[in-house]
């Protein structure tokens, strides 16, 4: 069961992004403003920290968030969607006047017991 | 006939011109790149004006105008910057009623706020720190006989400020007014949601604040604010806006060796302990309008009381005139004076926001009253003020919604209340409501959060220093303590002694 998902909009739209940046990846923010909204970077613009949790990958992108955000939101599935909208912050599709955001619930009790394995921490380089 | 003197009340947009350029060196320039973005009114998606869609190149020229500008500037006396924050304040003022306009229009906020919050306090702020630099003194300290220091505070040089989209015109001058103040020289990046108003805001300003010394790029974040955050030639960044970004720009911060400071938003808690019910008076009115605060600005605020704690001795009586209340807050277009809630400021937000609304309900949170959107102008977003009761594990009531969603849950106890106010990631703002004088200092000190409102909530006076705890960020605005974000501190130790030490 993949903790993150991504609508065929917001694949469309990350797409467009990868043809012009390159290879991509996300950290889920909160906080003030444009908090609890997807980041889309560059691969590794965003240095990942020790306690830094990877949920999965959407469309060949790792999805990160901060390991104490993911205490409160581990018992939700995640899908990135996409909206009309201009967002602040540096997140790569803002030009593109669009804006990803997080659509959720909570897993079932089934699904619970069959996610994903996390990882915790910078990857190793391959 | 009430159709027409309905419409008659609501006050006349300001006019704007077509297309802006960014302020760089005194003077309006066109973006090197040349595009420009629609900037459109939350009320009614109305066009506001182009923006010039700045890219690195234009963040270059304006970290050049600064630069130069400093060479002057840093050495202008208090007297000098005083006066021109002062003149800055002046034109504010005399031009209240219009820029409050211009803010409701570019923000979505109900004019009754810009009018009596929003631009009152920013007038309020630059005189603050006119005044606070002409009373300042270093210090001298004789270590010994022969051996003085002496402690001299310069400016740090060119800032770079990030100004987030909720209060266009406040956050940008509770950053511009002590970086000022201190003597240093700015770029600054209005969000791309409210652009236009720093830019009406400084054509007003024309002739008064010298060349360079503040500087406007216009754009999106990752094409103008991120080469502006990681430019090697800034001496120190300030933003406001959330977790992540907060976190890539200290990223960038440590490759270029400056400091930042940080205001990354909150979860707020408000506390109202059973003794407020003990007299339904004028108190115990004003006890249900700090409830209600989470309406103010449209929840679009870094300590909106998002999260109502009521002692369950009181709970029914208490939240029923809490409900009473938030009906009766008048939704309607936001130039209308009467209007006591406006716009969310974007699509994004809104659509964020209704999803938090949805999640609340699938959570299992019962609504109390609102709960979905609203529809006071066409084409605009609009949501209805929301109240959930639930318990503090939910979502709604550990994210940040940045909306008007109120989240309500109860505990037995003081030790109750400040586990439960304690238990989020964040810690900028909270409230607390007691006629119990022994609880209204000891409990406060126990709730993590730079600000505790006591018995009020929402008050931003200049003096009162303001920034936050954990997750929430560092520094502290408002106050003259910002004065040493901006500055770094020059010792001169000097020897009078005319005999050398010994060694060679």
């Amino acid at each position: 069961m993949n903790r993150v998902d991504i609508t065929p909009a917001a694949a469309d739209v990350l797409n467009k992004i990868r043809d012009e940046h390159g290879p991509l990846m996300f950290h889920q923010s909160g906080g003030c403003c444009d908090g609890s909204s997807p980041m889309c970077y560059e691969a590794g613009d965003f240095i990942i920290g020790s306690s830094d949790v990877l949920l999965g990958q959407i469309e060949r992108c790792d999805f990160w968030m901060s390991g104490d955000q993911f205490e409160y939101w581990q018992y939700t599935h995640l899908t990135v969607d996409v909206t009309p909208g201009r967002g602040a912050s540096f997140s790569l599709e803002i030009p593109m006047g669009v804006r990803f955001l997080i659509r959720s619930r909570l897993f079932e009790p089934d699904e619970m017991a069959n996610l994903t394995p996390i990882h915790v921490g910078p990857l190793e380089e391959v | 006939m009430q159709t027409a003197e309905a419409t008659s009340k609501i006050a006349p947009r300001p006019m704007f011109k077509t297309q802006y350029e960014n302020y760089i060196g005194g003077k309006w320039v066109p973006p090197v790149g040349g595009e420009y973005f629609d900037n459109q009114s939350p009320v009614d998606g109305s066009l506001i004006a182009k923006m010039p869609r700045s890219k690195a190149a234009d963040v270059d020229l304006a970290v050049d105008a600064a630069q130069k500008a400093f060479e002057t500037w840093g050495k202008t006396s208090a007297t000098e910057r005083s006066k021109v924050l002062l003149q800055i304040a002046d034109v504010i003022e005399q031009n209240l009623e219009f820029l409050a306009r211009v803010e409701t229009v570019e923000n979505g906020k109900a004019l009754r706020e810009t009018m009596a919050a929003d631009m009152p306090l920013v007038v309020d702020h630059f005189r603050y720190f006119a005044g606070v630099i002409r009373a300042e003194e270093g210090s001298a300290t004789e270590l010994n006989a022969d051996t003085l220091s002496l402690i001299i505070k310069e400016p740090i040089g060119v800032v770079g400020q990030i100004i987030p989209w909720n209060f266009p015109l406040l956050m940008a001058t509770w950053k511009l007014a002590p970086a000022l103040a201190a003597g240093c020289c700015v770029v600054i990046k209005p969000a791309e949601q409210t652009p236009t108003s720093i830019a009406v805001l400084f054509e007003l300003l024309e002739g008064i604040v010298p060349p360079g010394v503040v500087n406007i790029i216009q754009g999106f974040g990752p094409e103008a604010g991120k080469p502006l955050a990681q430019h090697k030639r800034v001496n120190k960044v300030a933003f406001t806006g959330e977790t992540t970004t907060g976190r890539l720009i200290m990223q960038y911060a440590s490759e270029n060796l400056i400091p930042v400071t940080m205001e990354l938003g909150g979860k707020s808690p408000n506390i109202f302990m059973k003794s407020i019910a003990d007299h339904d008076d004028e108190f115990f009115d004003k006890c249900v309008e700090g409830a209600v605060m989470f309406a103010l600005n449209q929840g679009e605020i870094c300590t909106c009381p998002s999260r109502l704690l009521v002692q369950e001795d009181i709970y029914d009586k208490f939240i029923e005139r809490v409900i009473q209340r938030t009906k009766a807050i008048k939704l309607g277009h936001p130039l209308d004076p009467e209007t006591m809630m406006g716009a969310q400021a974007s699509n994004d937000q809104y659509e964020k926001i209704l999803s938090y609304i949805d999640i609340g309900k699938k959570e299992g949170a019962e609504v109390l009253t609102g709960g979905g959107p609203a529809d006071s102008v066409e084409g605009g977003y609009y949501i209805q003020p929301t109240i959930f009761k639930g318990h503090n594990k939910m979502r709604i009531f550990q994210e940040e919604i940045f909306g008007p969603v109120l989240s309500v849950t109860t505990f037995k106890d003081a030790a109750e209340a400040v586990a439960i106010a304690n238990d989020t990631l964040y810690g900028l703002g909270a409230g607390f409501w007691s006629r119990d004088a022994h609880e209204l200092y000891t409990i406060p000190r126990q709730i993590q959060a730079g600000r505790v409102w006591v018995n009020c909530y929402h008050d931003y006076p200049a003096h009162a220093p303001f920034g936050g705890y954990k997750k929430s960020g560092f520094g502290r605005e408002n106050h003259l303590m910002m004065l040493n974000h901006y500055r770094q501190v020059k010792n001169l130790l000097i020897s009078y002694s005319k005999n050398k030490l010994g060694f060679f």
